[in-house]
C-alpha cells in the first residue's frame, strides 16, 4: 500500500474499524448475556442474590468498555464524511439511510437505558430495570444490523440506480433483505456472542481455579458455555455459507481465500498451506487435501471454481483495465487464521458443555479445562480481526462492490492533515485500548466483592427522606 | 413544505437540541476546576451530569448521520472540508467519554487529576470548534468547482470563526452553570460558587455573542437575507440572553436556565434561518458560482420520504425517553458524605 493520501485513508479507516470493532463485539455480546443473568436475578427470587452479583460483576466489566465502543462509534461515523466524500456523496442516498437508522433506532436506546439501569438501582422497581437492560441489549443488536446491513450493501449494492454522479436509492426492502447483509449480520453476531461468552468463560475460569465465589461463578461458566456453543455454531455456519456465497456474488475474493490462480479442477482440492507469489501471479508451495475444496463450496464433492487469472480477463472486459486482484497474501493468510481459531472455539465450548453433562458439579473442578478456558480469551478478537481483514481486503480494488473503486471515493484532503490526525487517532487509540485492557483486567481479578472507591458517579443521594424512593427498596 | 425543507429543519432541530443539551454538559465539565475545591465536590459536580452526557452526545451523531443520509453532499463537503476541526473534535471527545469511567477506577489522585483534565480539555475544544463549525457554515469555506475544499488548517481561523468559537465556548459556561443551579443543593456552598460563575462567564457570553452579531452584519452579511419576519430570531436570542441576568439576580433558577436553553435555539435558529433564506448549505469563499445549494445538495424524493417515516417514529419516541431519563435523575445532588455511592453496589 503506497503511503498516499488514499493509503493513509485506507490505513485510518482500517484501523478506527478494527479499534472499534475490539470494544464493540464485547458490547454486543455482553448486553445479552448480562440481560439474561439480569433475567434469572429477577425470576429465581430464592437465588435472586448471586445472580444480581453477578449482573453487578459484569456490568461493571460492560461499562468499563461500552464507554469506549461508544466514543470510538463517534470516529467510525465521521470519517465517512471526512476520509471519503466522494464516496459519501456518491451514496449518501443508500448508504446513509442504514447509517441514520442505526443512530435513530440504537444508539439513543442503548446510551439512555444504559444510565437507567446503572444508576437507577435504587430508582426504580426491578421489573423496570430488567427492562433496561434488555432494550440495551436489543439496542445493540439493531445498531449491529443496521450496520452490517450497510458493509453488506457495499459488498453486494442492491436496489439502486445509478443516476448522473450519484446512486439513487430505488428499493428499500431490496436493501433490508440483501442476503449478503444477513449472512454478515448472523456471523458478526455470532462472532460477538463467543467474544463475550469466552471472556465469562475465561473470568469465571480464573475464580474456579481459585475456588473464589464459587456460587456465583459456576452458574456464570454454564451461561457461558451456552452462550459459547451457539454464538461459535451461528459463527460457523453463517461464516460457511457466506464463503459460498462469494464464490458466485465476489468470485475474486473467493479465489483469493483460497489462492487460486487458475481455475480448479473438479473435485476441487483445498489448500491448506501455500507460499504464494503475488507477482508472477502462482504459488511456490501448497499442500493440498483432495476434494475438500469442493465439499467447503458446494457440499458435495465435486465441482469446480475459478481462478484468480480468468477473473481477472473477465472483470477486465466488465470494468476496464486495471488490476482486480486483491493483496491475496493477506486474505489467504487471515482466512485460515480464523477458520483455525474458529475450529478451536468450537470444540472448546463443547467440550465444555460435553463435560457438564458427563461430569456435573464436577465441571467446576476439572482444572486443565478450566485452565485451557484462560487460553481462549484472546482468541475470539484474534478470529475477528482477521475475518474482517479477509472479508474487507478480498473486496478490494473495489468499495462499492463492481461501482465505486476505493481510490474514486477518497476525500481531497492533503497528505499533512491525513498523515496528522492519523497519527493522533493512533495515540488515543493505543492509550485506550491499553486501559481498557488494563482495567478489565483489573476488575476481572478484583473478583465479586471487589467495589472500587467510587464508581462513576449517578446523580448521588435523592436526601429528601420518606418521598417515595423507599418503595423502591432493592429486594436483596 | 416539501420533504428537502423539511429535512434541512431537522437537521436544525438534532444540531440545536446536541448544543441544548450538551452545551450544559459541556459548560458543567468546563467550570469543574473552577467550582470543586475538594474530590467530594468534584464527584457531585460529575454527577449533576453522569446519566445524561452520553444520551446527550448521541445527538452530535444523529445530526451528522441525518445530514448524511438526506444531504449527503452537503456532509460530504463541510467534514472533508473541516477535516483538521473534525480530527480535533473527534480526539477530544474521545478522551472526554471515558474519563467519566476511568476517572474512578483507579484511587489515585494523580489518576483522577489527569482525567479530569482530560473531561476538561474535552469539553472545552469541542464546545470551541463546533461553534467555529457554526459560523464557517455561515462564513463559508474553500469551495471550488468540484465541490471540495482547498486550503489548510489556518485558514479556518478567521475573525469571525474565532469570535464564533469563543461566544460558543462562553455561553455554554453559562448555560452549565445555570444547570448546575437546578441539579445542585440549594444550602450547599458548591450552588453559591455556581451562581457566581453563571453571573461572571455570563456577561463574557453576552459580549462575545454581541460581538459575533456585529461582525455577522458588517462583515459577513449574515442579516443581509433576512426580511422582517426572521429577524425576530436574532432579537429573541439577545432578549433571552438578557434576561438571564434578570433570573440570575432575582434567584429564579429555573428561567435563568430557560432563557440560557432558548438563547442557544434561538442563536442556532438564526444561522439556519440565514442559510434557509439564501438558498445555500455552505457558501464558497472562491465563488459565488460554486456555492453548495440547499436543493442541490439534497438526497432524491424516495430517501427522503423513508427517511420522513422513520424521524417521524423515532424523535417523538427518543425525546420522549429522555425527557424521562431527566424525571427519574431529577433530584438534587449535594457533596456529602453517603450519597456519592449510592449509584453502586
Amino acid at each position: 500500500m503506497d503511503f498516499d493520501v488514499l493509503g493513509l485513508s485506507r490505513f485510518q479507516f482500517a484501523s478506527t474499524s478494527i479499534f472499534h470493532f475490539f470494544f464493540v463485539s464485547l458490547t454486543v455480546g455482553l448486553a445479552f448475556l448480562i440481560a439474561v443473568m439480569e433475567g434469572i436475578a429477577y425470576f429465581r427470587k430464592d437465588k435472586a442474590h448471586i445472580y444480581s452479583n453477578m449482573t453487578n460483576f459484569f456490568g461493571h466489566l460492560f461499562l468499563i468498555n461500552f464507554a469506549v465502543g461508544v466514543v470510538t462509534g463517534i470516529v467510525q461515523e465521521f470519517q465517512f464524511g471526512m476520509n471519503w466524500s466522494q464516496y459519501s456523496k456518491f451514496v449518501g442516498n443508500i448508504f446513509g439511510v442504514p447509517l441514520a437508522l442505526e443512530v435513530l433506532m440504537a444508539f439513543f436506546l442503548e446510551s439512555t437505558f444504559i444510565a437507567l439501569w446503572w444508576f437507577g438501582k435504587d430508582r426504580l422497581r426491578p421489573v423496570v430495570r430488567l427492562a433496561s437492560i434488555w432494550l440495551v441489549a436489543i439496542g445493540t443488536q439493531i445498531s449491529a444490523f443496521w450496520i452490517v446491513l450497510a458493509n453488506g450493501w457495499m459488498h453486494r449494492p442492491v436496489g439502486y440506480e445509478v443516476v448522473g454522479d450519484q446512486a439513487f436509492l430505488t428499493d428499500f426492502s431490496a436493501v433490508v433483505f440483501n442476503y449478503k447483509a444477513w449472512l454478515y449480520f448472523l456471523h458478526v453476531q455470532g462472532s460477538a456472542w463467543t467474544v463475550a461468552a469466552f471472556l465469562v468463560l475465561g473470568i469465571s475460569a480464573y475464580h474456579l481455579l481459585r475456588r473464589q465465589d464459587v456460587e456465583v461463578f459456576s452458574r456464570s461458566l454454564r451461561i457461558g458455555l451456552v452462550f459459547g456453543a451457539i454464538g461459535t455454531v451461528f459463527s460457523a455456519t453463517s461464516g460457511h455459507r457466506a464463503a459460498q456465497v462469494a464464490r458466485y456474488d465476489q468470485p475474486m475474493k473467493f479465489a483469493a481465500m483460497e489462492a487460486q490462480w487458475e481455475t480448479s479442477t473438479s473435485p476441487a482440492p483445498w489448500s491448506a498451506v501455500a507460499i504464494i507469489n503475488e507477482s508472477e501471479r502462482r504459488n511456490d508451495f501448497n499442500v493440498e487435501i483432495p476434494y475438500l475444496g469442493s465439499l467447503l463450496a458446494y457440499n458435495r464433492p465435486v465441482g469446480n471454481y475459478e481462478g484468480m487469472i480468468p477473473l481477472q480477463e473477465q472483470y477486465e472486459e466488465q470494468y476496464g483495465p486495471g488490476n482486480y486482484i486483491p493483496p491475496v497474501t493477506w486474505v489467504y493468510w487471515n482466512f485460515r487464521i480464523m477458520v483455525g481459531l474458529g475450529v478451536i472455539l468450537l470444540l472448546a465450548a463443547f467440550g465444555g458443555v460435553y463435560l457438564w453433562w458427563r461430569k456435573r458439579g464436577g465441571l467446576n473442578d476439572t482444572r486443565w479445562y478450566l485452565r485451557l478456558l484462560l487460553l481462549t480469551i484472546p482468541m475470539p478478537w484474534i478470529a475477528n480481526f482477521c475475518g474482517w481483514i479477509t472479508t474487507e481486503m478480498g473486496r478490494q480494488p473495489f468499495m462499492v462492490y463492481g461501482l465505486l473503486t476505493t481510490s474514486q471515493g477518497v476525500s481531497a484532503n492533503s497528505f499533512g492533515e491525513v498523515f496528522v490526525g492519523l497519527v493522533g487517532l493512533w495515540v488515543v487509540y493505543l492509550a485506550l485500548i491499553g486501559l481498557d485492557i488494563y482495567l478489565l483486567t483489573v476488575t476481572a481479578r478484583a473478583g465479586v466483592h471487589h467495589k472500587p472507591e467510587a464508581q462513576m458517579v449517578a446523580a448521588p443521594a435523592p436526601n429528601y427522606a420518606g418521598e417515595g424512593f423507599q418503595e423502591y427498596d432493592r429486594r436483596n | 413544505m416539501d420533504l428537502i425543507t423539511l429535512w434541512f429543519w431537522l437537521i436544525a432541530l438534532t444540531f440545536t437540541l446536541y448544543f441544548f443539551l450538551e452545551g450544559f454538559d459541556f459548560g458543567v465539565d468546563i467550570l469543574r476546576p473552577f467550582l470543586a475545591k475538594t474530590e467530594a465536590e468534584e464527584r457531585a459536580l460529575v454527577g449533576t451530569i453522569g446519566p445524561f452526557w452520553d444520551g446527550n452526545e448521541v445527538w452530535a451523531i444523529a445530526a451528522a448521520g441525518v445530514m448524511f443520509s438526506t444531504f449527503p453532499v452537503w456532509y460530504g463537503t463541510l467534514f472533508s472540508g473541516l477535516y483538521p476541526v473534525f480530527v480535533i473534535i473527534l480526539l477530544s471527545l474521545l478522551m472526554r467519554g471515558v474519563s467519566f469511567e476511568y476517572r474512578n477506577q483507579v484511587d489515585q489522585p494523580r489518576w483522577r487529576a489527569f482525567w479530569d483534565w482530560m473531561s476538561f480539555l474535552g469539553s472545552l475544544l469541542p464546545s470551541f470548534f463546533w461553534g467555529l463549525t457554526m459560523a464557517k457554515l455561515i462564513e463559508g469555506l474553500p469551495v471550488n468547482a468540484e465541490e471540495r475544499v482547498v486550503g489548510g488548517f489556518l485558514d479556518v481561523f478567521t475573525p469571525f470563526s474565532v469570535v464564533g468559537g469563543l461566544a460558543t465556548l462562553l455561553l455554554f459556561m453559562l448555560h452549565g452553570a445555570n444547570f448546575l443551579l437546578l441539579r445542585l443543593h440549594t444550602d450547599t456552598v458548591l450552588y453559591t460558587r455556581a451562581r457566581a460563575a453563571a453571573l461572571f462567564w455570563g456577561a463574557l457570553a453576552t459580549v462575545a455573542i454581541l460581538a459575533f452579531v456585529v461582525m455577522g452584519y458588517v462583515t459577513e452579511g449574515l442579516f443581509n437575507s433576512f426580511g422582517v419576519g426572521p429577524w425576530l430570531f436574532p432579537l429573541a436570542a439577545g432578549l433571552t440572553l438578557g434576561s438571564i441576568w434578570f433570573g440570575l439576580t432575582t434567584r429564579r433558577d429555573v428561567f435563568a436556565f430557560l432563557m440560557s436553553s432558548l438563547t442557544i435555539v434561538f442563536s442556532i435558529v438564526t444561522i439556519f434561518i440565514a442559510l434557509y433564506t439564501r438558498q445555500i448549505v455552505l457558501p464558497s469563499t472562491l465563488d459565488a458560482a460554486f456555492n453548495l445549494g440547499l436543493r442541490e445538495s439534497a438526497s432524491q424524493p424516495y430517501t427522503l420520504r423513508l427517511m420522513t417515516w422513520v424521524g417521524g417514529i423515532f424523535l417523538p419516541l427518543i425525546i420522549g425517553y429522555q425527557i424521562w431519563n431527566y424525571y427519574v435523575f431529577r433530584e438534587r445532588v449535594r457533596p456529602d458524605e453517603g450519597g456519592l455511592n449510592k449509584g453502586y453496589d
